[in-house]
């Protein structure tokens, strides 16, 4: 069947010669939408959508749907900008409903509402800092080298039911059997453990903790607690104490978390609220139950332990009675008095204050009577016990004293949290008072409001400056001034007096490391305030203080941490580069990966906050330099995506730069940042796309006549280009690039250039690979070279044959080419080009060309419609068609009928839409291959049917042979 | 087969006081049907004496062990002889917890000497070849609260090197002086021991501070009688050299069961005192007694 139909064909396709004509104005007149004038006031699915009072939505939903025109139409505004308002849908309706929420429960319970609202008033709200937030810095902060130990007496407990007497009930037997095990096994003393192992024990015991509670061994757990509270009374490695604190609390957590959901567990059911809960709620199972902790407790020896360890179930007081946290909080304060190390005393502190915040943020008192009792016995620091201890452990005095700082930070901020400015004031008064104040100094300036702070920065200062020099370090009180300065401002006449007095005395530390701590957190202050003189000053000293010794290379963190706030303050670049010791300054960053790191935080500003184009040499000059810093630290293991990032930074800047009008400043800049980025293809690429523009933008000031001076520097450009270009190694980059560049060489009639463009995109097609690696997978390339051929193909409409070379020059070599490349096996691709190579030729063939090209002669005009120009285009037709029909053939015969019908399928709608199907054997030649399309049902019946309606549609316009459409309709 | 007899009082703390009902579930668990010859509660309550081999010599306290005071001991009947179903059978009662004559119920009291106790058993008879079965459960006898209000009696004191007796070199003693005072020393049992302690000056730091709950307990016997004192429990209240000046808390919550209203009666006495304990860092131990009243009001 088939072949006869190709018998048929055959004879056919010599007479392809008529492409159809086209008039393209008239066929673009008819195919336009009518225009019909744009009402105002029309409803826009865009236009914001503005419920102007929610409370009236009760009536009905008219008010949220109703899109009132807030912008009245007269002011063209763009939908999309205004969208962007704050005022889409989404959020409003958002606002309207949490709105209306409230409204709504009020109405049914306003005396509940009323009643959470208060609550919510003692609750701690976002804005207290967690002491989850505060374990990790404390942990890294305080470590040590030293050998620890544990010493763990599971069984050094006396139990005081020393004779069990025979009526002991079964529970209490088991029990007290499970507590003689402990004590035979289990009295070891772990020594010399380092730091990790420490951590790993203790990490063990929370573990054995939670096991020994899951499998109800409650007395098990119960001990364990205890000794790891005694473990927080050794503060034999008195480095090591803040974080083994932070350790042991942690289990002391888990103990108080495992008891209170027990009791509450044991409430019958209904189970109550798990918050708000009332004495009578509770039943008397988990009363005793409760009750017999407390007094299993209270008989704990040891006084650290029974502190902790109450203070870790305090929450439970609330199953007792209503007032028992009130009662017990006062209570433990007071005990921790009989503590009479300092240190351990100011840590048990702090716990019970985190336990009291949680528990119970509205029980002020405690805190603040807390905090009285540690300021009563704060000499207890200075005491002979202490300095003995210190000296045996070898400790210095600052050393020691900044081990209270994470306690005493946290008890005043737990103070201070929303207390009034009165009790503040009276606060510091009394710090004030005491003698060697220095440590308290600054804990009152870190963990008191900011606001307050900055307020009274000058007094701070006074008072810093009265402090004892040989306790705590001053440069860490003025880093604490500065933390609060950072973050509020002090009154403006003040400013520069305390940034000279602070500075006076940071300057003067010595230790390079103290120094950049303490300058590194007042630059900000610096920035915030003043002007590129005074942050100038701030560099200059930065750098006489890290320079010596390359002291700068163990202070790379806070360094960096300078620049990203200079960074955040100063976005102006020319005033940043101006500054005498900004670039001194970057010179400090010398190892490879802190500078890139600088670097490519100096571009993602300078993108970020670039607004226009600049030439302002300085900038250029010191923002090249950056640039080739993170250029140049690519290297052959550099990742790729480091590649992407650090090219689209200097691709940023690329784009910022701009000469105006001094176009061949612009060349040269380009020239040279080829010179200077060459390891980054997308860079370069940039640079070419770049130099495309400016040519562009040079026709474009000329007005599209090029003068002889104009005609040079755009042939520049495209020399430019032309040796680019093959410096890329990606395939598709440069076959764009060059079809780009050529483009852009005919616009600006630089013909032999663009003649030159195509040709070597021409002849570099057969090194396509087949398949390419997109994102890491290796994809066949095929798509991505139709696409590029189909485009290539539409250029060469408009570019004009070259005068020494034959008809059609590019076209056949372009086709040539196509035949000579290895396709992939069993593959259309090549038949595929060959079809859409027709409606070029069909084009070609025109009187008219559809587009061209302003002050260059296209074909069209070469020409002028010669008989031979147009008998050689039938010619190369007709050696297409005749390859798609041979394609077509061998396709018959294999597996490849749907192949097949697709193919037909598309040379039959070339045909129809370039042919000229009044021309009989043409015609048949479509009505065959409709038939061979539908021959194996493969074919869309969708795209069929509109195909039908299509060609009806034209056989109004044109006259068909009444055998076409019969043809086809017979072929249905 | 296997039967198992439990008792489940009402009351979770198991806390009665005179002339209240003990109700609660005599609980037999079996898999099958058990035949029984009645099943009773048994209520008893006995002081145990026990002579210290400190003040009558070892052989003695072992053969001379005093009779045990019956204090009460009564008898109910909870189920006819009969057969309970397999499966898990609930029998409820109500015993009144009420004593015959003019005998005196005295508290709950678990010490080394003397031991007061209460206790219920279920008895339940089982015919031939089968054993009795029986179960204990004890529950805890509190005396109803007196109306009377107790005077608050505090104390105030100083140690200093001085006031110390029984010392054998005074002049070796290093120099301090611990002021402070006791709330009262008539105690409210239900109520924590409450006071305050202030180490006003010290040569030697202070290694510990701790309050020695003491129990003294007397026995008569036929030779006489025997008063033993010991230690119920050591609560620390200070360790390590505390800051001078700053008062520290007193505080001691009375231990239930090891504690009872002082108790004086013909054959035995219970009482208690408090030992405030310094333990200074050369070892030096100085110790202040206090007797303390306790009673449940």
């Amino acid at each position: 069947m088939i072949n006869q139909h190709f018998t048929v064909s055959f004879i056919l396709f010599m007479f392809f010669r008529h492409a159809r004509v086209r008039k393209y104005g008239a066929e673009l007149q008819r195919c336009q939408l009518e225009a019909t004038p744009v009402e105002q006031g029309d409803y826009h699915p865009l236009k914001p959508i503005i419920v102007t009072d929610s409370r009236s939505r009760r009536g009905g939903r008219k008010g949220s749907t109703s899109s009132s025109s807030s912008s009245s139409s007269s002011v063209a505004m763009d939908p999309l900008s205004s969208m962007m308002e704050g005022t889409d849908p989404l959020s409003l309706f958002a606002a309207a409903s949490a709105s209306e929420v409230p409204t709504l429960s009020h109405s049914s319970s306003s005396v509940e509402l009323g009643r959470k609202q208060r609550e919510n008033e003692d609750e701690v709200g976002a804005d207290f800092e967690p002491w989850s937030a505060k374990r990790g810095e404390i942990l890294s902060r305080f470590t040590t080298t030293e050998k620890l130990s544990i010493n763990l007496f599971m069984g050094s407990e006396k139990n005081k039911a020393s004779s069990p007497s025979s009526a002991v009930s079964e529970k209490v037997r088991t029990r007290l059997e499970e507590l003689d095990d402990l004590e035979e096994g289990s009295q070891r003393e772990l020594l010399n453990l380092s730091q990790q192992d420490y951590v790993k024990r203790i990490e063990e015991l929370n573990q054995s903790l939670k096991e020994a509670w899951a499998s109800d061994q409650k007395v098990k757990a119960l001990k364990i607690v205890i000794q790891c509270s005694k473990l927080l009374s050794d503060t034999s490695v008195i480095q090591f104490y803040p974080s083994k604190f932070v350790l042991i609390t942690d289990i002391l957590d888990t103990f108080g978390r495992l008891v209170y959901e027990r009791i509450w567990s044991m409430c019958s059911d209904p189970r109550p609220q798990p918050d708000s809960f009332s004495v009578e709620d509770v039943n008397d199972t988990a009363k005793e139950t409760c009750l017999n902790w407390f007094f299993k407790i209270a008989s704990i020896r040891e006084l650290i332990p029974r502190l902790y360890v109450e203070a870790a179930i305090l929450k439970c007081n609330r199953f007792l009675n209503k007032t028992g946290i009130q009662e017990t909080l006062p209570r433990l304060t007071a005990m921790i008095r009989g503590i009479g190390d300092p240190l351990v005393a100011v840590y048990a502190r702090a716990y019970l204050c985190r336990v009291g915040m949680e528990v119970a943020p509205h029980l002020k008192d405690s805190l603040n009577k807390n905090f009285f009792d540690l300021l009563a016995s704060f000499r207890q620091i200075h005491s002979d016990t202490v300095q003995n201890q210190l000296v045996i452990q070898r400790v210095e005095i600052p050393v020691y004293l900044t081990l209270y700082s994470p306690a005493i930070h946290w008890i005043l901020q737990c103070v201070a949290y929303r207390a009034p400015d009165v009790l503040l004031t009276e606060m510091m008064e009394r710090c004030k008072k005491l003698g060697n104040n220095a440590l308290l100094l600054n804990s009152v300036m870190w963990a008191f409001r900011p606001e307050f702070v900055a307020a009274r920065a000058t007094d701070f200062i006074g008072m810093i400056k009265d402090c004892d020099e040989a306790g705590f370090p001053k440069h860490l009180l003025f880093g604490s001034l500065g933390r609060s300065l950072a973050c509020a401002d002090p009154a403006e006449s003040e400013r520069l007096p305390i940034l000279n007095e602070a500075w006076k005395v940071i300057t003067k530390v010595r230790s390079p490391q103290d120094y950049i701590n303490c300058a590194e957190i007042w630059v900000e202050f610096t920035c915030r305030h003043f002007t590129k003189r005074e942050v100038n000053t701030v560099l200059a000293d930065i750098i006489k203080h890290m320079t010596p010794d390359r002291a700068f290379e163990d202070a790379y963190p806070q360094l960096q941490s300078v620049m990203k706030k200079i960074l955040t303050y100063f976005h102006n670049f020319s005033v940043l580069f101006s500054m005498e010791k900004f670039l001194p300054f970057m010179d400090m960053f010398q190892k490879d990966s802190v500078r890139v790191e600088v670097c490519k935080s100096i571009m993602e500003v300078f993108i970020k906050h670039q607004q226009e184009p600049t030439r302002d040499p300085v900038i250029l000059n010191a923002l090249l330099h950056v640039c080739k810093t993170m250029h140049d630290s690519v290297n052959a293991l550099t990742v790729e995506d480091e590649k992407r990032s650090l090219a689209l930074l200097i691709n940023g800047f690329i784009r910022m730069v701009s000469f105006g009008r001094d176009f061949e400043q612009q060349l040269s800049f380009c020239v040279e940042a080829r010179a200077t980025f060459c390891n980054l293809e997308t860079v370069i690429i940039q640079l070419i796309h770049t130099v495309n523009q400016l040519a562009m933008e040079t026709k474009r000031v000329m007005g599209g006549n090029h003068s002889r001076k104009t005609a040079a520097f755009v042939r520049a450009c495209a020399a430019y280009s032309f040796i680019t270009i093959p410096s890329l190694t990606s395939i598709f980059s440069r076959l764009h690039l060059y079809l780009l560049s050529g483009q852009v060489a005919l616009a600006n009639q630089c013909l032999s250039q663009a003649d030159a463009f195509l040709k070597a995109a021409v002849s570099i097609l057969p090194e396509v690979p087949r398949t390419i690696s997109v994102e890491g997978k290796q994809r066949s390339s095929e798509a991505f070279l139709l696409d590029f051929i189909n485009s290539f193909l539409s250029t060469l409409l408009v570019v004009p044959d070259h005068p020494e070379q034959g008809v059609l020059y590019l076209v056949r070599g372009l086709l040539n080419m196509v035949q000579d490349y290895t396709w992939e096996d069993n593959s259309d691709a090549k038949v595929r080009v060959y079809i859409s190579a027709l409606p070029l030729l069909a084009a070609m063939s025109q009187e008219n060309y559809l587009y061209t090209i302003p002050k260059v002669d296209s074909n069209e005009t070469l020409y002028g419609g010669d008989p031979k120009f147009v008998a050689e285009i039938s010619r190369l037709c007709e050696t297409l068609i005749g390859q798609v029909l041979d394609h077509l053939k061998t396709l018959g015969r294999e597996e490849g009928v749907r192949r097949q019908g697709s193919i037909a399928f598309a040379l039959f709608s070339v045909l129809l839409a370039h042919g000229d199907l009044r021309n009989n054997k043409l015609n048949q030649l479509a009505v065959n291959l409709w038939n061979l399309s539908h021959k194996n049902g493969y074919c869309e019946t969708r795209t069929s049917v509109r195909t039908l309606e299509h060609i009806k549609q034209q056989a109004g316009i044109w006259i068909f042979t009444c055998g076409f459409v019969g043809g086809i309709w017979f072929g249905c | 087969m296997s039967v198992i007899l439990d008792i489940r009082l009402k009351r979770a703390n198991k806390v009665y006081h005179e002339a209240e009902v003990l109700a609660g579930v005599v609980v037999i668990t079996s898999k099958e049907a058990v035949q029984h010859q009645g099943i009773s509660l048994t209520m008893e309550g006995l002081v145990n004496l026990q002579l210290s081999s400190k003040s009558v010599g070892v052989f003695e306290a072992f053969y001379n062990s005093v009779k045990p005071i019956q204090l009460i001991n009564s008898n109910i009947e909870v189920a006819k002889p009969g057969k309970v179903p397999g499966g898990k059978t609930e029998i409820p009662f109500e015993f009144p917890l009420q004593v015959k004559g003019n005998k005196v119920l005295y508290e709950t009291y678990h010490g080394v000497f003397v031991n007061i106790q209460y206790t219920l058993r279920c008895d339940m008879r089982r015919p031939l070849l089968a054993k009795d079965l029986s179960k204990t459960c004890e529950f805890i006898h509190v005396l109803q609260p007196q109306k009377s209000k107790v005077q608050p009696s505090p104390v105030d004191f100083t140690i200093s090197p001085e006031t110390l007796q029984n010392v054998k070199e005074r002049n070796s003693l290093p120099k301090f002086l611990v002021r402070g005072h006791l709330d009262a020393t008539n105690c409210v049992i239900t109520q924590p021991l409450t006071g305050e302690l202030v180490v006003e000056s010290s040569e030697v730091a202070i290694k510990s501070i701790e309050l020695q709950l003491v129990r003294v307990e007397t026995c008569g016997c036929a030779e006489g009688y025997a008063r033993d004192a010991t230690e119920i429990q050591n609560i620390q209240i200070a360790e390590g050299d505390v800051c001078h000046g700053l008062p520290i808390p007193i505080y001691m919550v009375f231990p239930r069961l090891f504690t009872c209203p002082t108790l004086e009666t013909t054959n035995f006495n219970v009482e208690f005192e408090m030992n405030v304990v310094i333990v200074l860092h050369d070892d030096h131990l100085i110790t202040e007694n206090f007797p303390l009243k306790l009673c449940r009001v």
